[in-house]
């Protein structure tokens, strides 16, 4: 099967597995859009998805996309180490005109995952897990406005960590967007530089909105 | 002006393929900056030679820029820090007094070292011969105007055939992909009607060619792009890829 013997069939998969990511982002983002203006409209949300089972499929199917991103990430760049030969470089300049960030993606994407597992542990878990498995603590586990008041409000730490992990995701998606494209073929000589330009704009739109909600919720918590 | 300079060489020296290589050290005193990168070579060499040592091995041939046989990683650049340029068409002049120049082989699984400098680059002449021809029958030379050629197409296809296949692709890539190389061979083919009719068969069997060699993926670093002494664009990599996806969805 090309799709998983060949070069451009393996990139293929990390392509189509990162735009898939990229829009469940949008997704995500906007619910907490909603969760700015008013915790009672994000709670609404929490209990459309709760533990439903479109919500546990689609769980599932996030979870396969995350996983063949991560586990494809791993084979490509092992392949890649093993293609550059035994001897290393001595000296490695990086030419003018190559972004840093396209040379470390899986660094990034590294701590891009290292930072879900945070994530999880702070509201997966004590959510979706908590409803599925029959655990009861002090928070209801559809009370998702209350557990962002929890982990943010006035929480210095967890504030920053949040937005480190952010910068790791911009830096990831400035690269990611427009290789994704280029790699379905996408692209000419025209629309090379419009796709990377549109790369950062929505790296940028999307870390730099989740950044702002973020810091709101440090501040002032869910809206009223 | 150019002047005299006395420069510092770190040259990589490996007997051969299975053995360990290592860094050696030479002086060079006062050469002029009008010297070319190889020449400087050559004198070294001859250095060598009346000193009883082995001369250092590395590639050339034409000299001009044209025939993709010299190589060289010239302090962190394939082809040294020119840009646009091969290694034969650099002059001491890019370098300055007291400078230390650090010259290593290329390194890719793909491309074994040979002796010291010079490594085996078959690895792309084995790519060529499993699609990058076009085996119609052309019969004499067709008149010019034969068969419309868009303009745009005439001058995309020229670019991509501008490669000389000397590897600095794959050299430059830190994941040893030899895409650049692969898609101005396809693209140089696949934009004229010519080309045209065995486009599909030619991007897989290419690329079937070079995963079996052991060249890495690219993931679009544009690092080839950048140290390409021809320039090729990464538009190309865009084109073989979709050449390549469609080809295999019409199976």
């Amino acid at each position: 099967m090309w799709l998983l013997n060949s070069s451009i069939g393996k990139k293929l998969i990390m392509s189509i597995s990162g735009l898939f990511l990229i829009l469940f982002l949008l997704f995500h983002l906007c619910m907490n859009i909603a969760a700015v203006f008013s915790g009672e409209a994000y709670n609404v949300i929490c209990g459309l998805l709760g533990s439903n089972w479109y919500a546990l499929v689609g769980t599932l199917v996030l979870a396969v996309g995350v996983v063949v991103h991560f586990v494809y990430a791993i084979i490509l760049t092992l392949q890649n180490r093993k293609a550059r030969g035994n001897d290393r470089y001595a000296i490695n300049a990086r030419p003018k005109g190559v972004e840093w960030a396209s040379q470390n993606m899986f660094v990034l994407g590294l701590i891009v995952i290292l930072f879900m597992i945070l994530h999880f542990t702070q509201f997966w878990y004590n959510m979706m897990f908590a409803e599925l498995a029959g655990i009861h603590g002090d928070i209801h586990p559809q009370d998702g406005a209350a557990f962002i008041n929890f982990y943010f409000q006035g929480n210095v730490v967890n504030t920053i960590l949040y937005l480190v992990w952010f910068v790791a995701l911009w830096f990831h998606l400035t690269h990611g967007f427009w290789s994704a494209i280029h790699t379905i073929g996408w692209n000419n000589t025209i629309w090379l530089n419009r796709w990377e330009c549109i790369s950062k704009w929505v790296a940028t739109i999307i870390c730099g909105l989740f950044a702002v909600i973020t810091i709101i919720f440090y501040l002032n918590g869910v809206g009223a | 002006m150019d002047k005299d300079i006395s420069v510092t060489l770190k040259v990589w020296r490996q007997r051969g393929p299975k053995e360990k290589g290592q860094f050696e050290t030479y002086k060079i005193e006062k050469i002029n900056q009008s010297v070319s990168f190889l020449e400087m070579l050559d004198i070294l060499n001859e250095q060598l030679v009346n000193e009883g040592k082995e001369p250092i091995v590395f590639d050339h041939d034409c000299r001009e820029g044209i025939c993709g046989m010299c190589s060289l990683y010239v302090n962190g650049h394939p082809h040294g820090p020119a840009t646009g340029a091969t290694t034969c068409q650099l002059y001491m002049r890019r370098f300055h007094d007291g400078e230390t120049i650090t010259i290593e082989p290329w390194r890719s699984a793909g491309f074994p070292v040979i002796r010291d400098l010079m490594v085996d680059r078959y690895a792309y002449d084995k790519i060529i011969q499993a699609g990058g021809f076009v085996s119609v029958n052309t019969g004499g030379v067709p008149d010019a105007n034969a068969i419309p050629i868009p303009k745009k197409d005439a001058d995309l296809a020229m670019d991509a055939a501008a490669c000389i296949g000397c590897g600095a692709c794959a050299a430059a890539c830190k994941n040893g992909s030899a895409m650049l190389f692969v898609s101005a061979k396809v693209s140089q083919l696949a934009l004229l009607p010519q080309g045209r009719v065995e486009a599909a068969r030619r991007a897989k069997a290419m690329v079937a060619k070079m995963d079996e060699l052991g060249f890495g993926n690219c993931t679009n670093t544009r690092a080839c792009e950048m140290e390409c002494p021809k320039n090729i664009s990464v538009s190309n990599i865009a084109r073989l890829n979709r050449e390549f996806i469609s080809a295999k969805l019409q199976d």
